[in-house]
């Protein structure tokens, strides 16, 4: 693992090599702000925790985070890149946990940007700070299977905006297997532990745990193989689309 | 030869190594029904350029895709230094340098930052990084595109980024897929001219469509069409195996030129003669002698005019022609196929 520094170095610094980054980080922190105070009305519910703006990280990671992870192997593949760092002393996984750990990385500075959210809060009311530590963390965890999957997504392809669009979908099916309409659909005919194994797969579930500030172990369990599953999923891809 | 002396020998040297620095056996590639590299085996010698000829989709670069790692065999077996690629990938990539085709890099880097990015990947640390990628950025003369971004650079200074970076660590063996291709014609000097500087103790493979690029750099020059490998030699010897290799040219005047061929077709070892007129001269007939199987005839031929004291302009013997030999090669093996 010598080289998973060199390559988390490498692929962390492009990210800030174009305005691009910049511009992510402005437009992650405005959407916050907007589903915070607006649709999650953070002010009228006159409660001193962070509540409504964990409670549409799912959703925002949706659209969020597969542009960050989009380029991770695309652009590999479409400048056949790959061929040489394929061809350098690097093993598969240290390319794969490289690139992964930077993306990740770069959204947690996303994230700790909106840290003036919690001084506010601080500042009006008395909040319980052990509660916005968990849903810190479990934000960063669910980025982290987001990641993963983008990830993945990007290694089947060269086209970015087609690994955006299967990332969204597969992270869509990890939100929706939530949804009581489908789970509705299938607890009228399939056993319970189906309909509670669906359930069970989506990062609702799991992540609604945490920001309550019940860190149970079998949630983070559940991200922490779901980002390994994915990567797998993804050194597999990147060795196939190769050959 | 600063940058080749710095790094010295890699460790585990085996004994066969020093004979063959890569050795290829019954290399075998398919790509479905598609058999892209057929049953190739070949060795390569330190202090050897091997070129490898062949017509697009011939197999060239799948077979240097596969030497490097990129692509795993079919079946059959390929060593680097006595290493095999499929037990100890990363110690053969240690010591490979590649120029993949086009010389794909990080465009969004600098040359500065992407030669920095190769070299801590390659294992060096602290200062060893700076003396490297300088060393390499001297070799390459690309001190001027040093902080600039690799894709604002020019085809020339793109290739030779890439080249920068597969010679970087000094590596044993170099492979290079059409390193000139696309450059012209004092890059392409310039890029051979560095290849012959650093061939003395390494093997080198470098692909290429360029008939005379084999001539200019390369010891010994393998033909491969259809994954085949269909000759193996210096280039002189290729050329030997040409077609019309040997040939004798004779200017003479029109009214000799019958006499002539009369006295010639007497020779033995003789193919035939053809009379052409003379392209500068229209009183001027030019007589173009085969011999049989590319025998040397000058001296018998010269004999016979001394005998005969027939008048003749010129005389001039010509050499077999790489690309001669090339079409004969591959596109027999096309036909037949």
């Amino acid at each position: 693992m010598n080289n998973l520094g060199t390559i988390f170095k490498r692929e962390l610094a492009s990210y800030f090599l174009t305005p691009l980054a910049y511009i992510f980080i402005v437009i992650f922190l405005l959407l916050n702000g907007i589903f915070t105070f607006y649709l999650g009305q953070f002010f009228q519910r006159g409660q001193a925790d962070l509540q409504p703006f964990f409670e549409f990280h799912p959703y925002l990671y949706l659209i969020l985070i597969p542009p960050i992870a989009m380029r991770l192997w695309a652009e590999e593949h479409k400048s056949g890149s790959i061929e040489l760092l394929m061809t350098l002393p690097i093993s598969l996984a240290e390319a794969v946990l490289g690139k992964f750990l930077a993306a990740w990385c770069f959204t947690a500075v996303a994230l700790a940007g909106t840290f003036p959210i919690w001084l506010t809060v601080s500042y009006l009311g008395d909040p319980d700070h052990g509660i916005i530590i968990a849903g810190y963390l479990g934000s960063l965890l669910m980025a982290g299977a987001y990641l993963a999957i983008g990830s993945a997504m990007s290694a089947v392809t060269q086209n970015q905006v087609i690994a955006f669009v299967i990332s969204v979908l597969v992270c869509f099916l990890f939100i929706v297997s939530g949804f009581p309409i489908v789970l509705d659909f299938f607890s009228g005919w399939a056993p319970a532990f189906v309909v509670n194994a669906i359930a069970s797969l989506s990062f609702l579930t799991h992540f609604d745990a945490i920001i309550q500030g019940v860190i149970d172990l079998k949630d983070i369990i559940y991200f922490a193989s779901l980002i390994g599953f994915w990567l797998f999923a993804n050194a597999v891809l990147v060795e196939i689309k190769k050959s | 030869m600063g940058l080749l002396s710095a790094l010295g020998a890699p460790k585990s040297w085996g004994e066969k190594s020093v004979q063959a620095m890569v050795s290829v056996s019954n290399l075998t590639r398919k790509f479905g029904e598609f058999t892209a590299v057929d049953d190739l085996s070949f060795k390569v010698a330190p202090g050897e350029v091997v070129g490898f000829l062949g017509p697009n989709g011939a197999g060239k670069s799948t077979t240097m895709k596969m030497i490097t790692g990129f692509l795993a065999a079919t079946a059959g077996q390929i060593e680097v230094c006595g290493l095999n690629i499929d037990t100890d990938p990363k110690q053969v990539k240690q010591r490979i340098g590649y120029l993949p085709e086009g010389a794909p890099m990080y465009g969004d880097m600098t040359t500065q930052r992407f030669l920095g990015f190769i070299a801590q990947v390659r294992g060096y640390r602290g200062a060893e990084i700076n003396n490297r990628i300088d060393a390499a950025i001297e070799r390459l003369e690309l001190e001027e595109v040093r902080y600039q971004t690799i894709e604002t650079l020019s085809k020339g200074f793109k290739r030779r980024v890439g080249l920068a970076q597969a010679i970087l660590h000094d590596p044993s063996v170099l492979v290079l897929d059409e390193p000139t291709d696309g450059l012209d014609p004092n890059q392409k000097y310039q890029v051979r001219k560095l290849i012959k500087d650093i061939a003395s103790e390494k093997a080198i493979i470098i692909s290429t469509h360029i008939l005379e690029e084999v001539d200019a750099v390369c010891s010994r020059a393998l033909i491969i069409a259809r994954g085949r490998l269909l000759a193996d030699g210096t280039p002189t010897e290729l050329m030997t195996r040409a077609e019309g290799h040997n040939t004798i040219e004779l200017v003479t005047g029109a009214a000799q030129a019958d006499a002539l061929q009369q006295a010639l077709s007497g020779l033995s070892g003789v193919a035939s003669i053809d009379t052409t007129i003379s392209r500068d001269n229209a009183d001027n007939r030019v007589l173009r002698l085969r011999p049989n199987d590319g025998a040397d005839l000058l001296d018998s031929v010269n004999a016979l005019i001394s005998e005969t004291n027939l008048p003749v302009q010129q005389i001039h013997r010509q050499q077999g022609r790489m690309e001669q030999l090339f079409r004969q090669l591959t596109t027999t093996d096309t036909e037949a196929g």
